[in-house]
């Protein structure tokens, strides 16, 4: 796969610019009920080694036997990344010693993972996108938890996440600054959420990014690299890569050298320091696992997955700017998160004319509703405007029954006592007037009160203006305003 | 291939078995006579043969995605030597 790399923000140094490379591991723990060999519960929390069977727990003789679901969820998340599914692909042992790796190794996949190369597309600032190769994805267990604040000389190991599936999904170096990492990871979280493959929650861990820095002179060879591990906020990865490449470009520059290692990001000082004790840690002694043959499935059964995948949000986007005629900025806000898309979608459906309505609806849903939603610090599945009702509220002012300035009242009506928009509309008397004889009259009545206005109307006709607001006032901003503008021209003469 | 005294001491580091320095030499002389015994495997030529995972066709046995174990702790933590709330107690693995 040929990806052309989009240059990065270069950084400023003593001796010119630099350019920063980037490349990402990001484990994304795989939804599924059971775990990835076991069948304990993978569910969040529980008791201390509840969700803990005899194979997760290590002990002997026990055997692994894979989840079809997981491997189903892989190969459903290759392809959404465009990617190669390899139909036969093995599991390895990568062997290390820890308290919460019970087994004493990690099954894991090494050179043969279930998912080849492929690409992702992210979206920049300012409308732009950049192309983000895939080297691969593959398949391994989560190990247990150690917890070190409960006693002051021990530590205590919870093994309910040990044997959780996860996907460990490797980026090419193809990022080139903070930007483009964030953008990365929030785009390939999203299309894991419309998959349904994780849940994408970082909070919880469900998602967590490795990140390789290094810098090097524009075009020049590439640098020793330092890898970040365990980021699991898309703010803090930004604030790690412009740390950890200034550090860099400072030692560099001071005529030291780079030691290639692990380091973690502390985010209340805003820096990485090294993680100590760890040269060991890289002799992993891979082997195959002689408890499991290879994994191997038919490319029929990659394109039965592939038929139920649904539309992912690159498709929705791209349909939303053709069908519906919506900008890519709009569209691209819809599709960004997926509870977004299906709350619009939802409001689409409740529109009698989609075609009519549609932008119209999307503004509404972007603007106003989103708005409202973060000045009260909502999130879009605890909107109180449901989707129906703002599909109500939209197709009054499609249909001309209010206008846009009366939808905003009856919105926040809506929003905060909640109710029918079509029936508040009637019992409030909400409905713009179109009823022209009764325009006329307003019309004739402010005219007949105010010669001096026009007489000066006359003369100088954008004080018209003047008129329409008497009129709206006096309606109570229900008069169709174009029928007002209509009538009073007609009146005035102008 | 052989291995040095070193990579005796490396092997079973990384392995965490306590190796005395008196017992080096006579695991470096045992793991270098099974190296040599491996070795005549070189001897033949397996171009383009795959590597045999079975001796009968067999295909990976796979699991429904169902709960049906697990919720043991009292027998997880059984054999453990030190535990508390159903934790594994360790010494301190922490810097």
């Amino acid at each position: 796969m040929n990806v052309s790399v989009k240059p990065g923000k270069l950084i400023k140094g003593q001796t010119g610019d630099w350019e920063v490379v980037i490349g990402m591991e990001v484990h994304a723990q795989v939804t599924s009920k059971s775990k990835l060999f076991s069948g304990a519960s993978t569910e969040f929390g529980g008791e201390p080694n509840s969700h803990v069977s005899l194979v997760d727990a290590a002990m002997p003789g026990m055997l692994p036997v894979i989840n079809e679901e997981c491997v189903k969820q892989a190969v459903r998340t290759g392809l959404g990344l465009n990617a190669k599914i390899n139909l036969r692909s093995v599991f390895d042992r990568k062997n290390y010693f820890y308290p919460d790796l019970p087994q004493g190794y990690q099954i894991s996949q090494y050179k043969s993972p279930i998912v080849g190369e492929g690409e992702i597309i992210v979206e920049l600032d300012g409308g732009k996108t950049a192309t983000i190769g895939i080297e691969r994805l593959h398949l391994e267990q989560d190990a247990g938890k150690s917890l070190h604040d409960q006693s002051p000389s021990m530590s205590c190991v919870d093994l309910n996440r040990s044997g959780v599936a996860l996907m460990e999904i490797v980026s090419k170096p193809d990022i080139r600054d903070a930007e483009q990492a964030k953008a990365y990871v929030t785009k390939l979280r999203s299309i894991l959420r419309y998959l349904g493959t994780c849940d994408g929650d970082m909070e919880k861990g469900s998602l967590r990014a490795d990140v390789n820095v290094s810098v090097r002179k524009p075009g020049g060879p590439l640098g020793t690299r330092c890898e970040i591990k365990n980021m699991n906020s898309i703010n803090f990865i930004g604030q790690a890569i412009e740390y950890e490449a200034r550090r860099q470009i400072e030692i560099i520059e001071d005529g030291g050298t780079i030691d290639q290692e692990t380091r973690l990001f502390d985010p209340n000082k805003g820096e990485t320091r090294s993680m100590r004790s760890k040269e060991e840690a890289h002799d992993y002694r891979y082997f195959p696992d002689p408890d499991l043959l290879p994994l191997e499935f038919t490319q029929s059964y990659v394109d039965e997955l592939k038929k139920k995948l649904p539309e992912l949000p690159d498709q929705k986007k791209a349909r939303f700017i053709e069908s519906l005629g919506l900008s890519p900025y709009d569209a691209g806000v819809l599709v960004a998160e997926r509870e977004s898309a299906v709350f619009y979608e939802t409001v689409l459906d409740g529109l009698a004319d989609k075609t009519r309505d549609g932008k119209l609806a999307a503004n509404w849903v972007i603007n106003e509703l989103f708005g409202r939603l973060n000045k009260e610090g909502h999130g879009i599945t605890a909107s109180p405007v449901s989707a129906s009702q703002l599909a109500a509220i939209v197709g009054l002012i499609g249909e001309g029954t209010i206008s846009g300035k009366i939808a905003k009242d009856l919105f926040e009506i809506v929003w905060t006592e909640g109710g029918d928009p079509r029936e508040l509309v009637e019992s409030r008397g909400m409905k713009q007037v179109t009823d022209l004889g009764a325009i006329e009259k307003v019309v004739d009545d402010i005219i007949a009160a105010n010669p001096d206005k026009v007489a000066q109307a006359k003369a100088k006709p954008q004080l018209a203006g003047w008129f329409v607001g008497q009129v709206m006032k006096s309606s109570g901003g229900k008069a169709n305003p174009q029928a007002v503008n209509d009538l009073l021209k007609a009146k005035l003469g102008i | 291939m052989s291995v040095d005294a070193a990579t005796v001491r490396r092997i079973a580091h990384l392995a965490r078995i306590a190796v005395t320095e008196a017992e080096v030499p006579h695991l470096q002389g045992e793991l270098n006579a099974m190296l040599a015994f491996v070795e005549q495997l070189s001897e033949v030529n397996v171009d383009g043969v795959e590597p045999m995972t079975s001796v009968t066709p067999m295909e990976m046995k796979k699991r429904q995605d169902v709960v049906n174990d697990g919720e043991i702790p009292d027998d997880i933590v059984r054999n453990a030597p030190e535990t508390q709330n159903h934790f594994f107690l360790v010494p301190k693995v922490v810097e």
